[in-house]
């Protein structure tokens, strides 16, 4: 009883990425508290998706397989958390903040009345003290997330309701298997126990899922670009210089509010996560929000007119100077050196 | 079929322009110190909205908000490009809330409108980037939702059901719900029309209760004040908790889960770094170092 839950999001019969890793996170946090990890599972011909799910250190894993549960819908996912989690009590349930987390961990979180925090960067148990209260509380989720806009960062504590919720992004953790081998209890619920059929109201006519046009997520070398590109023409020098150094282009958060570049190529708490050996913020102040998603970078390259931009501190080379005037350069250097 | 449509809108700061003051000690936000705007999402859910109305006639588009005197803003705005009415649920109880206490709130006041078919709103807002309010009240009020829409398609006039095509990871779908149903509105749907010059001239004086007291708090008389006996839809309706038979424990602070620990401002791990200018040299220098140790190939 009172363990951590982690709801695993499904595509066809694969469980996403992001899962994998909140799993691999709820391992050490379960460790920390001495308690269980459990996950749930919901879809349709789910048959082995066990073997996906336990090597991650999975102690016990509900499994609710039926016709009607994929593709998710709100309604039916949301019966099966707020249903199991009733008898199961967890205190802590972690999801990813997709498209689906996202319209899920709400609806659960209120009819529970417990509370959630979107979007989480970090995970840590601690204690916490209210004084006014006068009270003391141990062992809660200190939930980490940039907040208002990306200029602070606040840590959400909830200390009398449960479950402790939050969503992560996706890339926000690191997905490591504990165990090929690990053992853990596989439990089978009859779904029409959780699930009332008057749940599957809203149908699905129609889905198109499309492979990404970009694999920046994995890229080794990201060039960015942020509001100082001044516009979506100043990104075709960064698709230039990502194109001789077989590169992907990301963007800041502002740059991509302002038009200059895509929604999906935005790096950023609330965008994609990225790791790459190098990277190169062209034009980018660096606000937390952006650092948020790209600060586990090998090498950091600033090309910044302003030499206070709040960026700079976290790069390895800062180049003062306008994007205009070192871009071209770079690529011809590159050029010229690369043979 | 006529539709009874209930817009969420929210006034925000705007996170963009943040000074100094903009964190109170409790770790709230100081509403007062930043310029307020209307939620960028919000407006894509008020063109949808506005959209419905088009093809339905007799459909009627609500504006609901919440916030203090000053988010009759948003009403006024929404008044302008065409909406037919709007509510301000605003009193101090409701303060400091959390998502959760605010669906709670948004929720007792939609079941005080009581006539409803559809509820929009931006999928999340710009200062908290959460997108928990519409399911919540969605699951407060015991309605289906259909969050990250980007274009309602169609409402079936014999079967009543609506179709919504809407985005998600890596695509879009198209989904058929029942009324009545929640939705909030991604960014990627269609801009919000501009303001109507008629409507402008229409509403340009509703004020809310709020508003009229700062404008008379020194004993002035109120400007145009026979205007708002003659004209009921310049007064913009301000709901407290007591007038939406709210619970006081559910609402702000009292009835927020969420608790801030602590605010961080943002100071980072400064790195050891080489700073470089834009010469020539200084830019080879680098990518030939950056070759050498085969950091770029």
């Amino acid at each position: 009883m009172n363990n951590i839950f982690v709801y695993c999001e499904i595509e066809g019969n694969m469980v996403a990425d992001v899962s994998l890793e909140l799993l691999t996170k709820g391992r050490k946090l379960a460790n920390q508290l001495n308690c269980h990890l459990e996950a749930v599972v919901a879809g349709t011909d789910l048959e082995g998706v066990e073997k996906q799910i336990l090597p991650y250190g999975v102690d016990r894993l509900h499994i609710f397989d039926a016709p009607g549960l994929f593709p998710y819908t709100s309604l039916p996912h949301s019966s099966v958390l707020i249903n199991l989690f009733k008898e199961e009590k967890p205190q802590i349930c972690l999801m990813g903040a997709t498209v689906i987390g996202r319209d899920l961990g709400p609806r659960v979180s209120s009819a529970l009345t417990s509370g959630l925090t979107a979007d989480c960067t970090a995970l840590e148990i601690g204690e916490h003290e209210d004084k006014r209260e006068g009270k003391t509380y141990e062992n809660l989720l200190y939930q980490i997330r940039p907040a208002f806009g990306g200029n602070i960062v606040a840590t959400i504590v909830n200390p009398e309701h449960r479950p402790q919720m939050a969503t992560v992004r996706e890339g926000v953790m690191k997905k490591e298997i504990l165990d090929a081998n690990y053992q853990g209890e596989i439990i089978r619920h009859d779904v029409s126990k959780y699930v009332p059929t008057t749940d599957y109201v809203v149908k699905v006519i129609e889905r198109h899922i499309e492979k990404a046009k970009h694999n920046l997520k994995g890229a080794p070398i990201v060039v960015a670009g942020g509001y100082g590109m001044g516009s979506r023409e100043g990104f075709d020098m960064l698709f230039e210089l990502a194109k001789e150094l077989h590169a992907e282009v990301g963007a800041s958060r502002a740059a991509v509010d302002a038009g200059f570049c895509d929604h999906d190529r935005q790096i950023g708490q609330t965008g994609i996560t990225v790791r790459p050996k190098l990277y190169i913020a062209c034009g980018i102040s660096g606000q937390i929000q952006h650092i948020a998603g790209m600060q586990d970078s090998g090498i950091i390259i600033s090309i910044n007119s302003d030499e206070n931009a709040p960026i700079n501190t976290i790069a390895d080379y800062v180049i003062n100077g306008t994007v205009e005037e070192v871009i071209p350069k770079m690529i011809k250097y590159y050029k010229e050196n690369s043979k | 079929m006529s539709l009874k449509i209930v817009v969420l809108a929210k006034q925000v700061p705007d996170t963009r322009n943040v000074g100094k003051d903009a964190m109170k000690a409790d770790g709230t936000i100081n509403r007062a110190a930043l310029p307020a705007i209307f939620n960028p999402e919000d407006l894509n859910a008020l063109e949808q909205a506005l959209r419905l109305k088009d093809a339905h006639p007799g459909s009627t588009v609500t504006i609901l908000t919440m916030g203090p005197g000053r988010a009759a803003e948003v009403i006024r705005e929404g008044l302008f490009r065409g909406a037919d009415n709007g509510y301000l649920l605003t009193d101090r109880a409701f303060a400091g809330a959390d998502t959760l206490a605010t669906s709670y709130a948004l929720a007792t006041a939609i079941r005080k409108i009581s006539e409803y078919d559809i509820i929009i709103g931006g999928r999340q807002a710009i200062d908290g980037d959460t997108a928990q309010v519409g399911p919540q009240v969605a699951e407060k009020l015991g309605l289906s939702q259909i969050t990250y829409a980007e274009e309602i398609l169609n409402v079936e006039e014999t079967t009543g059901r609506i179709i919504v095509k809407r985005h998600i990871d890596g695509g879009v779908e198209t989904v058929e719900g029942p009324l009545p149903i929640v939705i909030t509105v991604n960014g990627s749907a269609a801009p919000c029309r501009p303001r109507n010059a008629k409507l402008i001239q229409k509403y340009k004086r509703a004020l809310g209760a709020q508003e009229k007291a700062m404008l008379t708090k020194d004993g002035e008389v109120l400007p145009y004040a026979k205007l708002y006996a003659e004209h009921p839809y310049l007064n913009i309706t301000e709901w407290s908790v007591a007038d939406v038979n709210g619970d006081i424990e559910q609402c702000g602070l009292s009835g927020s889960p969420t608790k801030v620990k602590a605010i961080q401002n943002i100071s980072f791990q400064a790195k050891e770094s080489r700073t470089l200018t834009s010469s020539d040299h200084d830019v080879e220098d680098l990518i030939v170092e950056l070759l050498a140790n085969h950091t770029i190939g």
